[in-house]
């Protein structure tokens, strides 16, 4: 991947992140914390990784804001269609819909059900002799479901190489740290047990994310990709606290959050040139 | 019905090639030919419920229809979200099949019985519910749910034995006239008054697909006309038979009308049996079932 790649990866993520920051500022809406956790994660998949016939199920459907603003920056979604996130009469509501966008085959948001729609995608896939890949971005805190462990092991039995499993480790829940609420660790040992390979990068680095794609290829095994990652990650006030998963932002946080965004932007495309 | 059931699914692969068994991990000695039929279209997701039922959504979204296959409570309220958001919500074509409904477990118990499956899955988006009659109606049954595009739950038991012509399985089916008053049944525990000594004064109907859509016009008339309706099913009757059908009939009824409900309410003194055994425990069969018509008669 060249600078210039890197370059609009960053783009990308800025344009996307200030697109959901205002979309929930406008909303006076929660789960900030979570969008901002996920942003580069979302953001590679589409536009450093997947083809266009392969899909992303975003399992945390409580990131959907993060996700809407993803297919506004692909085209698959109109600003108009944005302006309507959390009003009476959208598609966009906090959730991703029913059957209503192109690019999200399932409406999601009750926790522990993405993995499985990416295995039976998986299997339909290899059923039908197509090449396409699903990515599915889960996170961390619904590990604890028990249907994210039968998946888990129903990919690895079918050795379903076509789903590709990035977790958002942001160590933080609904109330809650991830190792004080359930403790999910040596989550790496755990998921080689099950069959996986597993790689670990930052979630929120783009070369970070390029060498575990790389290695991905290389894998005959299915892969789980464990994001690390910052909850609410440029949200100063609240950055890596269970607050950045409910609270809305006041004028002055939005403000402060908008120009960190475009700070963090100036400083990697510095250590990138 | 599970020898019918299976055949009925190789039948229906012969004429469908998109079709998918998918099993949690039961089928010892029943399943064992259609495994063979369908090859690798032919999946256990081991005892696995939840994930198995999304896994078909997944596929029922990219073409294929896949039957998933297990104890009734297993394949029904075990994983009822996922059923709910990911094969109703989105209306996709998963085939839910539940072996055993009502008391068909008999001496296993409490965990294997299922008296709440019609009500839990008819009230859910898109879904219709199955329920044959007579073993002789599954072929159909399957063959209607294959063409049906939407979500359908099948409820297998053992058919019931007649001696009276039954017509074609369909939603609505008369199987006797009568005059003193109306039986509407459901699955084959209509058999418990199809074949009791006081069966001749009856009218007796029986419904296959649920929700109800609309009542036979025949059926309200018969209702009016004797004024009495009993209603009968191997399910709780609160969110059953006996509620739809009330519901349905309200608006139909001329006056004075009296309904004797007959429903699985559970387990009344606590103990286990066969089939029949909870049957009439909970006044579906035998000598407590005959003195409640009776009586109500």
């Amino acid at each position: 991947m060249s600078t210039t790649d890197f370059l609009s990866l960053l783009e990308h993520a800025l344009n996307i992140k200030k697109r959901f920051l205002g979309m929930y500022k406008s909303a006076n809406a929660g789960h900030v914390g979570c969008s901002l956790s996920v942003a580069e994660i979302l953001t590679f998949v589409r536009f450093g990784w997947m083809k266009e016939t392969d899909e992303i199920i975003l399992s945390k459907g409580h990131a959907a804001a993060a996700l809407y603003s993803l297919l506004a920056e692909d085209g698959t979604l109109t600003e108009q269609d944005i302006a309507t996130f959390y009003k009476n009469d959208t598609y966009l509501a906090a959730h991703p819909p029913v059957n209503k966008i192109k690019r999200i085959p399932f409406a999601t948001g009750s926790l522990g059900h993405g993995l499985s729609i990416a295995a039976g995608l998986g299997l339909a896939q290899r059923l039908k002799k197509t090449e396409k890949k699903i990515f599915c971005v889960t996170s961390d805190g619904e590990i604890n479901e028990g249907s994210t462990w039968e998946a888990a092991l129903f990919i690895a039995h079918h050795n379903l190489t076509n789903v590709i499993w990035l977790i958002d480790r942001n160590r933080l829940q609904g109330f809650g740290y991830t190792e004080d609420v359930m403790q999910l660790d040596p989550l790496d040992k755990k998921l080689e047990a099950f069959g996986f390979a597993v790689l670990e990068c930052d979630g929120h680095d783009f070369s970070s994310f390029e060498q575990a794609k790389q290695k991905t290829i290389i894998q005959t095994k299915p892969v789980a990709i464990i994001c690390n990652t910052t909850k609410g990650k440029g949200w100063t006030t609240y950055e890596g606290q269970v607050d950045c998963h409910y609270l809305p932002m006041k004028d002055d946080q939005f403000e402060l959050v908008m120009n960190e965004m475009d700070n963090d932007f100036e400083r990697r495309k510095k250590e990138l040139i | 019905m599970r020898n019918e059931f299976a055949q009925a699914v190789i039948d229906e692969k012969n004429k469908h090639d998109n079709l998918l068994f998918i099993t949690g991990d039961l089928g010892y000695m029943a399943l064992e030919k259609v495994q063979e039929r369908y090859g690798e279209h032919f999946i256990n997701a081991g005892v696995a419920e939840q994930n198995m039922v999304t896994v078909a959504a997944s596929l029922a979204h990219e073409g294929f229809v896949p039957f998933i296959y297990s104890i009734s409570p297993f394949v029904t309220l075990r994983p009822y979200e996922q059923i709910r958001n990911d094969v109703c919500l989105h209306n996709l074509p998963v085939k839910i099949i539940g072996n055993g409904g009502g008391y068909g477990y008999g001496i296993m118990g409490a965990t294997h019985h299922n008296i709440e499956d019609i009500g839990a899955l008819r009230v859910l988006p898109n879904m219709r519910v199955y329920v044959p009659f007579l073993a002789s109606d599954v072929a159909e049954a399957v063959a209607q749910m294959v063409k049906d595009p939407n979500p359908n739950y099948l409820r297998l038991n053992m058919g019931a034995k007649v001696t009276n012509e039954v017509a074609p399985f369909s939603a609505w089916r008369k199987i006797k006239s009568g005059n003193k008053g109306v039986v509407v049944g459901t699955g084959p525990v209509t058999e418990n008054i199809l074949n009791a000594s006081f069966a001749d004064e009856l009218e007796i109907w029986v419904v296959s697909i649920l929700p109800i859509i609309e009542l036979p016009v025949e059926l309200i008339e018969a209702v009016n006309r004797t004024g009495k309706l009993i209603t009968i099913e191997e399910h709780q009757g609160e969110c059953g038979l006996r509620e739809t059908l009330s519901y349905h009939l309200i608006n139909h009824l001329n006056s004075g009308i009296k309904l004797l409900a007959l429903s699985a309410n559970g387990y009344p003194s606590g103990k286990y049996g066969d089939q029949k055994f909870h049957q009439a425990e909970n006044c579906l069969c035998g000598e407590n079932m005959e003195e409640a018509i009776s009586e109500f008669l």
